[in-house]
């Protein structure tokens, strides 16, 4: 288990210099953040030349990113040009987006995993035919529509929420855009689970384990469920990542003042510390549970062991 | 596999020749039927394969399937009139997109403007039935470019194997690690032309490792067959290995995964677009439309519906489509 988890984190080490080594590329391209930093007027060149060297964007770009990774391992993540920290942006948006990221999560699995479990066992019935519809529907409408209609619906017309969210975020309040957010997911954990249960179903472990006598609630979910929950972790686990980067539509949306809101910002104000520190870390993060989507294979599956 | 749009249910086998009639996509072709015997596959199906005496291929069972099929019928229906519109939109839209009167802004239907007006007194009506082009050319030219770029590097993968294989993987990883909204904002946003080659470009660009993976997978599977190792005991060249023997068999995965990736496409350029970095003002595209529309969702809310409604269907029906023909094309669930 130990070595495989080394094995795994070395792995790690070039997709992320590829990754972050490519957003700094693209961010690079983006512009030069001297003339975003005068605002919407030409920049002094004696000024725009100091601010250059100051900032060491004078370097090829190879060596700005070599400073740039070697201060982020000490934990500095620049100074947006405003003169903000940018770890201090992260420490107010992160958590922001890492509670939508979580109200979101628990929309996938709760509605999600039931939907699938219900249709999976009823395959061809009419509820598993309306819901497999629904699903394709909901992955039709893209999110920044389904955010818009269902903003203007509950919260302009019937007044059911409020149709934005207030600076601190709190759980309440996320929970329609958190639904907009898990949206799309929910609909393919609906029919991975579908797909998975009714697959499993004719297994011979569940055979077994009817044929036991055990009562059906209990084939099913210690059973059935379990055994066919592998596909939908490594769904899930994927998400998170896709999630938290993915928030820019659903937060701008609802006003929320999270990554994606920071994010945006960053790129619209050709801001590029802030867009690359918080890149790297959501990088960071996709990978990091990419890693734990793996372990817990071994959880699910005990016939699955890392030596 | 978060990398696929649908769940995998199941892979699909290859199998036997394939058939020009059930090439819907229009994206495959069938290598000419060649008399020498030297590996051909099993069956040489030649012509219409319907006749009693021929075992029928996988891709005239497909077609069978799908002929019979609803879902496919309708969404191929919506398709073919998306495409009709997006060729000739004065067929049902008589006014220009770009002719508007500030008087009417807002307005409700009125005779002659079903739709009513946007916040800039424009016709919903005609800018809706416009703004399928930009759909629809984004859609397929982005889902050409990612099935040839993506197909063509990860069956060289899968067959050669090796530092290639090793690198590409690599590749692909890097790419998925990178939200794709988050990499459009940031590439697009320093582009400055007002087309939609841009916005292609950089689906292309973020798009192909999904279809490389798909393909790589395909090819690792198809040839393992006996027929592929057959005809390399015989001496067959790489090439030929690969474009008759290898690729025909193994292209099913990627036509279904690129027919539900073109809705996806569609989608991500409104999105794009909506954030105000895909196409801007004066082009006409959903995206813009449905981003105009949102700071007058109180007092005019039809002109978000309107071209959010036509987005969704258009979505919809690609999604659809690649669903009956992954269904059609998966023995599986015969």
């Amino acid at each position: 288990m130990g070595r495989y988890v080394v094995r795994r984190l070395v792995q790690m080490v070039p997709v992320f210099i590829g990754s972050t080594l490519l957003i700094f590329l693209m961010v690079n391209v983006m512009g030069d953040p001297v003339a975003g930093l005068c605002g919407d007027r030409q920049c002094d060149p004696a000024t725009a030349a100091r601010l250059r060297q100051e900032f060491g964007l004078d370097q090829p770009v190879w060596r700005q990113y070599l400073t740039y990774m070697g201060n982020v391992f000490t934990g500095d993540f620049g100074t947006a040009f405003n003169g903000q920290e940018v770890t201090e942006l992260m420490s107010t948006a992160f958590p922001v987006t890492l509670r939508l990221t979580i109200v979101a999560i628990c929309f996938e699995i709760l509605i999600g995993v039931t939907l699938g479990v219900l249709t999976g066992l009823r395959r061809g019935r009419p509820v598993d035919t309306g819901v497999l519809l629904l699903t394709l529907v909901v992955v039709s409408v893209p999110t920044f529509v389904t955010g818009l209609l269902l903003q203007l619906w509950l919260g302009v017309q019937w007044g059911w929420i409020r149709p934005s969210v207030s600076p601190a975020a709190p759980f309440g309040e996320l929970l329609l855009p958190g639904l907009v957010l898990a949206s799309v997911s929910l609909a393919y954990v609906t029919r991975l689970t579908r797909t998975s249960i009714a697959e499993n179903r004719r297994s011979d472990y569940v055979r077994t384990a009817v044929a036991k006598g055990l009562p059906r609630r209990r084939v099913v979910t210690r059973h059935l469920l379990r055994n066919s929950l592998i596909p939908v972790v490594t769904f899930v686990g994927a998400d998170i990542g896709f999630l938290m980067g993915g928030a820019i539509v659903t937060e701008r949306i609802f006003n929320i003042h999270g990554v994606g809101y920071q994010l945006y910002q960053g790129i619209v104000r050709q801001n590029t510390q802030t867009v690359v520190g918080f890149v790297t870390v959501l990088v960071l993060v996709f990978l990091l549970c990419n890693l734990v989507v793996d372990l817990l294979y071994a959880v699910l599956d005990p016939r699955i062991r890392y030596a | 596999m978060p990398e696929q749009p649908f769940p995998p249910e199941g892979v699909i086998a290859g199998g036997g020749a394939m058939d020009l009639s059930a090439t819907e996509a229009g994206t495959v072709r069938r290598p000419p039927a060649a008399p020498d015997g030297a590996g051909e596959p099993a069956p040489p199906a030649a012509g219409p394969a319907e006749t009693a005496d021929r075992p029928r291929s996988l891709w005239s069972d497909a077609w069978r399937d799908l002929r019979r099929n609803p879902v496919f019928l309708a969404s191929a229906l919506v398709i073919l009139f998306l495409a009709v519109i997006s060729v000739w939109p004065s067929l049902i839209a008589s006014g220009s997109p770009l002719k508007c009167d500030l008087a009417r802004a807002q307005q409700g239907s009125a005779p002659g403007h079903p739709f009513g007006f946007d916040g800039q007194g424009c016709d919903v009506y005609t800018r809706t039935v416009y703004g399928a082009r930009t759909s629809v050319v984004v859609g397929v030219c982005a889902t050409l470019g990612v099935a040839l770029l993506g197909s063509v590097l990860g069956a060289l993968a899968g067959f050669f194997g090796g530092w290639w294989d090793g690198v590409l993987s690599r590749i692909t990883d890097v790419f998925f690690a990178i939200p794709v909204v988050l990499g459009g904002l940031v590439l697009l946003s320093v582009v400055t032309a007002n087309s939609v080659w841009p916005v292609v470009g950089f689906i292309v660009l973020l798009g192909w490792p999904q279809i490389s993976r798909i393909a790589r997978g395909s090819v690792i599977t198809v040839q393992q067959n006996d027929y592929v190792q057959a005809a390399r005991a015989l001496g067959a060249s790489p090439a030929r290995l690969l474009l008759r023997h290898i690729a025909p068999n193994a292209v099913a995965p990627v036509i279904v995964v690129a027919t539900i990736a073109l809705g996806t496409y569609i989608a991500l350029e409104a999105t794009l677009s909506y954030l105000g970095v895909g196409l801007k003002p004066p082009s006409v595209s959903w995206g813009i439309d449905i981003s105009a529309a949102s700071p007058y969702v109180r007092t005019a809310p039809h002109a978000l519906l309107w071209p959010s409604g036509a987005l969704a269907v258009t979505v919809l029906a690609f999604i659809m489509l690649g669903d009956a023909v992954r269904d059609a094309l998966d023995p599986k669930l015969r």
